[in-house]
């Protein structure tokens, strides 16, 4: 599903001595399919930005629409229950929304409540718990005995289980081990690649940006700072550092490397090898110029 | 969860009121509170009127956010009127709408009756608004003090209530975030016949006892693991102290007190 921003806006606590714009004058489009990355510093916004895709919030200024969804600043969203079944939001620290007795019936908690069918809510969760890398034996035990990691993979797979067709991801490996989230985000963008899903992951790692999306969108005290594809955006080092980022180690790397040899290597996405054979090469002319 | 309601929230600024000592607050509040009592006549009514306005506006928090926080409260005071105008019968008959006469003294008696529960209202409120609530708490334990020699558990008492104090608002953030994930797991919190709208707290109840129960028990831990013994020989962090600003205020509102039984009829 398409998803468009029309200067949008939120305001926390309007018209109190509390009053916080959270967003401002927000305006993107994404087209259907994309792998999209959010990042900013902490408060900038981000999670605020993705509360609007399945209408937890609704803008106090502008349009958001998702897919024949619209929803507008002041008017009241039409058909919330059909938007949310489509849109599936993982929160940050996800693990806190468990509640069943036990993980089979958490995991099939969603998919009930938007109505599907008995059988179809049992195939949807073994594959969705065979999707989290967890064994099935774990859809008896109650959530609440779970490890953390655990716990985290099955609120995944709770969401993933109302078959959504746009999945928002916030911070969704925050806290894991570095292979347990390793292991999550390659299996989020294998579901996206397989189910045609459209993503939006929310991430302070820009290896994870770099790596998986096409399309980046960075926030800045809750204005859109910078957004393009990933190549064009993370060569922007200066920049970027000074609304607190960093860019990703491959793109330090070329930039230290500009700063010592005095050879300019631009980044166009090439992998590690080819990246290699490209610094040989001018290695190897440089030692020719001696 | 955005609420309008103002009672219990406390709005940083750097007004006199919001400088003074809570316990000098307290005390001046409690006071109020009693001789708004003792008020019978026009001037009197005036004089705490502009007492209680006057402090409030020099608190400097935005008129409008007062008025409408107090929304809830407004309606109270509109009820009292009411019932005092028509239930109320001496002096002379003033009108009658339909078959029902006002008397003279039923006006007299809602409108102090109304201005009365306003005053006090805002007067109090006027204590959380200014003084965080952890202020609040070491000035009753303070003032509660003379009890610990009767084995009254003082200090146990305003440990309880800062700690539920610090956690009110973690909660509401908690409450928020859980029942926007369960929300967009489908589940309705706002629509829908009420036997489903029950069913709905389920999914938001369970995760917030285990996440209090968790929060519990490691604030436990974190207060063992410093050594936390309780109230004997504890110094303090934040040490209560009068100033010259507090005498000031004493000494005002002792005028009031003085000008109220002046002006009383
Ligand atoms: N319920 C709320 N009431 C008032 N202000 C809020 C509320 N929720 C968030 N904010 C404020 O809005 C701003 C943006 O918050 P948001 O949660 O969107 O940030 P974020 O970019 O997701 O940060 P992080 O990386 O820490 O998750 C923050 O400054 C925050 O203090
Ligand atoms: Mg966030």
């Amino acid at each position: 599903m398409d998803i468009t921003f029309q200067d949008v806006s939120y305001i926390y606590q309007p018209n109190s001595p509390f009053e916080f714009r959270a967003l401002e004058d927000i305006s993107f489009h994404i087209p259907s399919g994309s792998f999209v990355a959010v990042i900013g510093h902490t408060g900038s916004g981000k999670s605020t930005l993705i509360q609007h895709l399945n209408g937890l919030v609704r803008p106090t200024n502008g349009e958001v629409i998702v897919g024949s969804h619209s929803m507008k600043a002041g008017e009241k969203t039409k058909d919330l229950k059909d938007l949310r079944e489509k849109v599936g939001v993982v929160f940050q620290y996800p693990e806190h929304q468990l509640f069943e007795e036990n993980v089979e019936k958490d995991i099939g908690f969603g998919p009930l409540n938007f109505g599907v069918k008995e059988e179809e809510i049992k195939r949807r969760t073994r594959e969705a718990i065979q999707a989290v890398q967890l064994p099935e034996e774990l859809l008896d035990r109650s959530p609440f005995d779970l490890s953390g990691g655990q716990m985290r993979r099955v609120a995944i797979a709770g969401v993933l289980a109302m078959s959504p067709d746009v999945l928002v991801l916030d911070e969704p490996t925050a806290g894991l081990d570095p292979r347990g989230q390793r292991e999550i985000m390659e299996m989020f963008h294998r579901l996206h690649k397989e189910k045609r899903l459209t993503t939006v992951l929310v991430t302070h790692s820009m290896e994870d940006a770099l790596r998986y999306a096409d399309h980046v969108i960075i926030l800045n005290h809750g204005k859109k700072f910078m957004e393009g594809q990933p190549k064009e955006v993370f060569v922007n080092e200066k920049e970027l550092r000074e609304v607190q980022l960093d860019v990703p180690e491959v793109i330090q790397f070329l930039n230290k490397l500009e700063q010592r040899l005095g050879k300019k290597v631009p980044y166009h996405g090439q992998t590690i090898t080819q990246l290699a054979k490209e610094l040989a090469a001018v290695v190897k002319g440089r030692e020719a110029h001696e | 969860m955005s609420s309008n309601m103002i009672i219990g929230q406390y709005v940083p600024g750097n007004s006199v009121i919001h400088h003074l000592d809570p316990r000098t607050k307290i005390t001046i509040i409690f006071f109020f509170v009693l001789i708004v009592f003792f008020a019978n006549s026009v001037m009197s009514y005036g004089l705490l009127t502009v007492f209680s306005l006057g402090s409030a506006l020099s608190t400097r928090i935005p008129v409008k956010y007062l008025v409408k926080g107090l929304t809830p409260v407004w309606f109270l005071i509109l009820f009292t009127f009411i019932l005092h105008l028509f239930v109320t019968k001496e002096g002379t008959v003033l009108f009658s709408i339909l078959t029902l006469d006002v008397y003279s003294g039923g006006l007299i008696q809602g409108l102090s009756l109304s201005l009365r529960f306003f005053l006090l209202i805002l007067v109090t409120s006027l204590l959380t608004l200014t003084t965080t609530p952890i202020a609040i708490t070491d000035a009753i334990e303070d003032m509660l003090g003379p009890l610990k020699k009767f084995r009254f558990p003082v200090h146990e008492l305003a440990l309880m209530m800062s700690i539920s104090l610090r956690f009110i608002p973690t909660l509401m953030q908690e409450t928020e975030k859980i029942s926007k994930a369960q929300a967009s797991r489908g589940v309705d919190f706002k629509t829908g016949p009420i036997k489903d709208r029950v069913k709905a707290i389920v999914p938001l109840l369970v995760p917030l006892f285990v996440s209090a129960f968790k929060r519990a028990e490691e604030l436990a831990m974190a207060m063992e693991a410093r050594g936390y013994q309780g109230g004997e020989g504890r110094s303090k962090l934040r040490k209560l102290q009068i100033s010259r600003l507090d005498i000031y205020s004493f000494i005002v509102f002792g005028l009031v007190i003085f000008g109220l039984f002046l002006t009383r009829s």
